[in-house]
């Protein structure tokens, strides 16, 4: 195996793990403020890029407005989502709560096959030009796209969690309910909050995605699942061992592909999962041990 | 009051055996295929029921352990020709060590690992099932799986092993139950209710759980190989992520914690499409719209609706009488 051939399956690993990283950021942040695991985050990042080509497709808006127009659409999606399935189930138990959140998220994807239709899209990449030969592998422009973008929101969430007072009542939540609840933080609007920024990240995702791998009605399954994943790996709630959690899945899948067998790639992340479920569920990154029974 | 309801559920017992003896002689015969696989689903969602039901737990990967056996059973029987009892024995013994490797270490963790362990879990089997093409044949599918024969006698027809299919679903069902009503049974109660209570009085939290979820995947590793034996054909596409999606929700609309309630939604989310061939193609809708809905309204599910109406019933029935039967009563005499 040439390096050229290894440095490739580094580029493309990294490019799809960056969009792990950020449905595992909205999974995070579901976590943090509801301790919710949300198995509709990733119908979220299916939504971002489905919505965007179907903007352009039938809206016939340019690249530029359809990508924030889907986007902002999904992100009052997540809104919905709350308002409408969560909010009314305030004070049940978990387990009602997960079976809610998969149904919303069959209810999004069987929506999405009824209004899309079936067929898999591509999205016009953001940049014109040809690859960028690196050391003998190619980088595509929109991977620098990916990667820049998923930086940049890294960055911005972590100015919005320490210096703004919204960021810190999230936070207060996450620590405590009652105890935020009691200092005057209104839970119910942090917690919607949460639901609008993971879809946004989410479909963020799935926007910057698009272009490289195709979208699709069906992809949020794996895309959700690799997502969690991903926040598992890098110790559930942590949202920089969530981005990292993605880039890791991403290179070890991609390098899976290449070297072993490209049928049973998308096994490769849940092999890990499986296996940091059993031997270290706080993940690489987290606390010492995770809640034990 | 404890007598009454063992003498009543044991009335319900004999009923539930009465209309599965009757049924196949009432219903017109195409209905006998579109039961035995209403039974096949009963006994997944029976399994199932108990561990979301009594261990508040869920698996998103149940149509894994159904698909394990049925392969398991199907490769046995057909590539290396064992009898058919061994088959569906390896492949019920197989789903259940699998969910034990499993489920041991993820129900360490609180909250919901469970889930996401054995959604992943599907997804890995389904992935082997469409590719491991040597032993499962592929995306195309392993075919020419024998029929059921047990003792010198093969299930042919479709009446016949709708009796095995719906014999079987009685005796689990009888076992789930007793399982429910024991000392086992009220230690999972106490674990759903709260786990910090439960520990704090003695009751090994994560193994109660760990056994229940092996006893749900021998469930659906029973019903796994039935199938197998029964379409003689298996393929990956009957063991998806939807198939896993399926069975939670015909034990959310049947009513968690209810046995009839596993069984009712089974029977009705089987026959229900049957009705509807328009909506063949957007059940995934329907389905998550029962999710959503009956989580929100009924969380009980359709045992919760049963016991609702009869409660109405009755406490009009009750607000009725003395006066009303009276009134009725000579209502009734005064008509010629």
């Amino acid at each position: 195996m040439p390096f050229s051939s290894f440095l490739q399956f580094i580029v493309s690993g990294v490019t799809v793990g960056a969009t792990y990283g950020l449905t595992a950021l909205g999974f995070t942040m579901i976590f943090n403020t509801t301790g919710i695991i949300n198995f509709a985050q990733g119908e979220f990042v299916m939504l971002g890029g489905m919505l965007a080509v179907f903007s352009m497709k039938w809206g016939g808006l340019p690249l530029p407005v359809a990508v924030p127009l889907s986007v902002l659409l999904v992100t009052a999606m997540g809104v919905g989502v709350d308002r409408l399935t969560i909010r009314p189930m305030r004070g049940k138990p978990a387990v009602s709560l997960v079976i809610v959140t998969i149904g919303v998220s069959i209810l999004l994807r069987g929506g999405a096959m009824l209004i899309f239709g079936k067929d898999t899209h591509a999205l016009p990449p953001f940049s014109e030009g040809a690859a960028i030969p690196l050391g003998g592998a190619s980088l595509l422009p929109q991977s620098i796209w990916v990667v820049g973008i998923t930086l940049a929101v890294l960055v911005a969430m972590k100015v919005f969690f320490d210096r703004t007072i919204t960021g810190k009542a999230m936070l207060a939540c996450a620590c405590d309910r009652k105890a935020a609840s009691l200092m005057g933080i209104n839970v119910d609007v942090m917690v919607t909050v949460s639901f609008a920024f993971s879809a946004l990240v989410g479909a963020l995702g799935g926007v910057i995605l698009a272009p490289i791998t195709l979208t699709a009605y069906d992809v949020g399954i794996l895309l959700g699942l690799k997502g969690f994943a991903a926040c598992i790996l890098g110790g559930l709630g942590n949202p920089f061992g969530a981005v990292a959690g993605g880039l890791i899945i991403g290179v070890l899948e991609s390098l899976g592909a290449g070297f072993l067998s490209s049928g049973y790639k998308d096994a490769i992340a849940f092999v890990i999962l499986l296996a940091l479920l059993f031997l270290r569920p706080s993940g690489l990154f987290g606390k010492a041990s995770a809640d034990r029974v | 009051m404890s007598s009454n309801r063992g003498k009543g559920s044991a009335a319900g017992l004999a009923a539930f055996a009465a209309i599965i003896a009757a049924a196949p002689f009432l219903l017109p015969d195409y209905y006998q295929s579109v039961l035995i696989v209403a039974g096949l689903f009963a006994i997944l969602s029976m399994g199932l029921n108990l561990l979301m039901g009594y261990a508040g737990q869920i698996s998103l990967g149940h149509a894994a352990f159904y698909g394990l056996s049925a392969y398991a059973s199907g490769i046995l029987t057909t590539t290396f020709h064992w009898p058919v009892p061994a088959g569906i024995a390896a492949g019920v013994v197989l789903s259940g060590v699998t969910a034990a490797l499993i489920g041991i270490p993820t129900l360490k963790l609180k909250g919901h690992y469970l889930a996401m362990g054995t959604l992943g879990f599907g997804v890995i089997v389904y992935i082997v099932f469409n590719e491991a093409v040597g032993l499962t044949a592929g995306p195309s599918g392993l075919t020419g799986i024998p029929r059921l024969s047990a003792f010198g006698k093969t299930f042919s027809t479709d009446r016949e092993y709708y009796f095995v299919v719906w014999g079987t679903a009685f005796v689990l069902f009888v076992l789930a139950r007793n399982l429910v009503r024991s000392r086992m049974g009220r230690a999972l109660r106490a674990i759903h209710t709260s786990e910090s209570a439960a520990s704090v009085l003695g009751i090994d939290v994560a193994r109660y759980k760990a056994f229940v979820f092996v006893l749900s995947a021998v469930y659906a590793g029973i019903a796994g190989a039935l199938y197998a034996h029964f379409v003689t054909f298996v393929s990956p596409g009957s063991f998806s992520f939807h198939a896993s999606i399926q069975i939670v929700t015909m034990v959310v609309l049947g009513g968690m914690a209810s046995l009839w309630g596993a069984v009712a939604g089974a029977v009705f989310l089987t026959v229900l499409p049957e009705w509807l061939r328009a909506i063949e193609d957007y059940d995934i809708l329907v389905y998550g719209a029962i999710l959503v809905l009956t989580m929100r309204f009924l969380p009980g599910g359709l045992a919760e609706g049963a016991e609702r109406a009869r409660g109405t019933l009755v406490s009009a029935f009750r607000r009725k009488s003395p006066a009303s039967a009276a009134a009725a009563s000579g209502a009734e005499g005064r008509k010629p």
